[in-house]
């Protein structure tokens, strides 16, 4: 009886094949392609971030380029590389935004209970938000072109200079993924993202010398990773990069990694 | 007897000092219906959640399809579904879009996933919307594409926590109609609810949970029948009549309740009787009728409170 009995349950719970456990890369890759469906549907929301650093690049340069470097195609050069810089990592808080809603709205609980490997939603986000890092730098970067922005590093350097603002946000994304994860809404998230971001992008040396700065100011920028990420920047674009500001980029980035990487995750599995 | 597709032993959680399990059982034969009917904070969300592999429980046991929530939870997330309270869909997706994502991540193959897509949305009455942006849906629409999503991968345990809270009458007669249909495919549904009116059309078992225990369990009808089967109700027209009806209705039964204007005779009592010997009385009426308990009753006598007023935050 009991022979028979299971072979109705056995039969009740599995009327259809069962779909074997997806791999991680391609659980990882539909997160990635859930991404970039968002893009295509929302590309207001890439613009949103985009439209701060363009204007300031119209404004910074033809405002007050001349007072600063003396002309608007000096300051231009100057200012570029620190636009770039600046127009990516203010995307980065948008990773942060994004998980949170999906933890706001439920998906996440969706995704929990799905049979993948357990970082594929942030993994697959994250190669997503790469994607729009690289719009990100690639519109400014042509808008500088098109006004006149004419680097000795030539294309190369400045695919380079894109790449290591690209991988130097990844790690800083992790921060605001974290962020993401222990705030209530997408819109706090959004704004003490922006908090923190704001300050460290003005307070380097994206816009002015350091050396016009008071001194306690000129001690901040130096040490702050975004003045340092935009040297290398700066240097890749113009053929003469130090090796110690790309080293000290990706150590950064390495650093938010790993301290902010493992935290985010132990958030995503255990946040309720 | 075959293994039950749920069963629970002992749950407990606490979240800090808060209590929101405290040692509940539950069980759900395969192809039935269980209703976890409770007020908001009861503990029904918790307990959904240590079910689906969201949350591990503090002490006690669960097996879902067959499998340990804690020790089988990756074999266990292929054989379920749940829909949530909020309706977890991505609102910048379209309908197919979110379909064929989940369907991806089932691993079902592109083509396989996006045919299951197109045939849920067939199902559920949104192939019109489905290239549509999920924020241009309705709220009934999202949570039938959320219910559709959870399907996807045809789990034989489906986990429904309040699908229908914030819904109007016709979306939410829709989505039971929906609800029923998969469980006469040989689904089995755990369904938690606050709708007395839901559980008592959806559920073929009712466990009601009030402040983390299980405090009665039975399909509705010995829900109803534990408080005291049907009454007649008898409302009168005159205060002073009072004594003689009490009289006239004490000939049929003993146990006569009287409370101005209803008179209350428990049992299965003949109304063409009750009429006669209070016509015969000269008891004036406005009305007779026999009353079942309702599931509302049940709540209300097992709970001391009514179900539906109850105060806010499930844990």
């Amino acid at each position: 009886m009991s022979v028979a009995d299971n072979a109705a349950i056995t039969n009740a719970l599995s009327s259809v094949p069962r779909p074997p456990r997806p791999s991680a890369f391609s659980a990882a890759m539909a997160f990635g392609w859930r991404g970039m469906l968002k893009i295509k549907h929302v590309p207001e929301q890439l613009l949103d971030v985009t439209i701060t650093p363009v204007m300031f690049l119209l404004m910074f340069t033809y405002l007050f380029g001349g007072a600063i470097a003396g002309s608007t195609g000096a300051y231009l050069d100057y200012v570029l590389p620190g636009l770039l810089v600046m127009s990516v990592v203010f995307t980065t808080v948008y990773s942060g935004v994004s998980l949170n809603t999906d933890l706001t709205k439920g998906a996440v609980d969706r995704f929990r209970t799905l049979p993948i490997w357990r970082p594929a939603p942030l993994v697959g986000a994250l190669l997503g938000d790469a994607v729009r890092y690289v719009i990100a730098g690639t519109v400014i970067t042509t808008l500088g072109l098109i006004l006149g922005f004419r680097p000795d590093g030539g294309p190369l350097g400045v695919i380079a200079a894109l790449g290591l603002t690209v991988v130097f946000s990844f790690g800083v994304s992790w921060l605001f993924t974290t962020l993401g994860l222990f705030l209530r809404s997408p819109q706090a998230t959004m704004n003490a993202g922006f908090m923190l971001i704001f300050p460290l992008t003005f307070l380097s040396n994206a816009f002015v010398e350091p050396e016009t700065l008071p001194r306690v100011l000129e001690a901040f920028v130096n040490v702050n990773p975004i003045s340092i990420m935009t040297d290398a920047a700066r240097g890749l674009m113009a053929g003469d990069a130090a090796g110690s500001d790309i080293a000290i980029s990706l150590g950064v980035a390495a650093g938010l990694t790993a301290v902010f990487m493992p935290l985010t995750s132990r958030l995503y599995r255990t946040r309720s | 007897m075959p293994d039950p597709a749920i069963i629970a032993e002992g749950l407990q959680k606490s979240y800090g000092k808060v209590e929101a399990l405290r040692g509940v059982d539950l069980r759900a034969e395969a192809g039935s219906v269980l209703g976890l009917l409770g007020p908001n904070g009861a503990g029904k969300t918790t307990a959904v959640r240590i079910l689906t592999t969201l949350l591990e429980a503090d002490a006690g046991s669960a097996r879902v399809a067959g499998l340990d929530v804690k020790a089988d939870a990756k074999q266990l997330r292929g054989r379920i579904g749940l829909a949530g309270q909020y309706a977890a869909v991505d609102e910048n997706l379209t309908g197919f879009e979110n379909l064929d994502m989940v369907g991806r991540l089932y691993h079902l193959g592109k083509p396989t996933a996006r045919e299951r897509a197109r045939d849920l949305l067939e199902r559920f009455d949104l192939s019109d919307a489905a290239d549509r942006p999920a924020k241009t849906y309705s709220g009934g629409m999202r949570r039938r594409l959320d219910l559709a999503a959870a399907l996807v991968a045809h789990p034989p345990v489906v986990f429904l926590d309040e699908p229908t809270t914030g819904l109007d009458p016709r979306s939410r007669i829709g989505l039971w109609e929906t609800i029923e249909a998969r469980v006469a495919e040989g689904t089995t549904v755990l369904l938690t609810t606050q709708y007395l009116d839901e559980a008592d059309r959806l559920a073929d078992r009712i466990a009601v949970i009030d402040h983390g225990t299980v405090i009665a369990e039975g399909t509705s009808d010995e829900l109803k029948s534990q408080i005291g089967g049907e009454r007649l109700e008898v409302k009168l027209r005159d205060t002073a009549d009072e004594e003689k009806a009490i009289r006239a209705l004490g000939g049929i039964c003993d146990d006569v309740h009287a409370e101005f204007p209803l008179v209350t005779v428990p049992g299965h009592i003949p109304v063409a009787d009750a009429v006669r010997a209070l016509d015969d009385a000269g008891v004036a009426i406005d009305d007779i009728a026999v009353r079942r308990p309702t599931l509302d009753d049940v709540f209300l006598t097992l709970t001391g409170r009514p179900a539906e007023e109850v105060e806010d935050s499930d844990a």
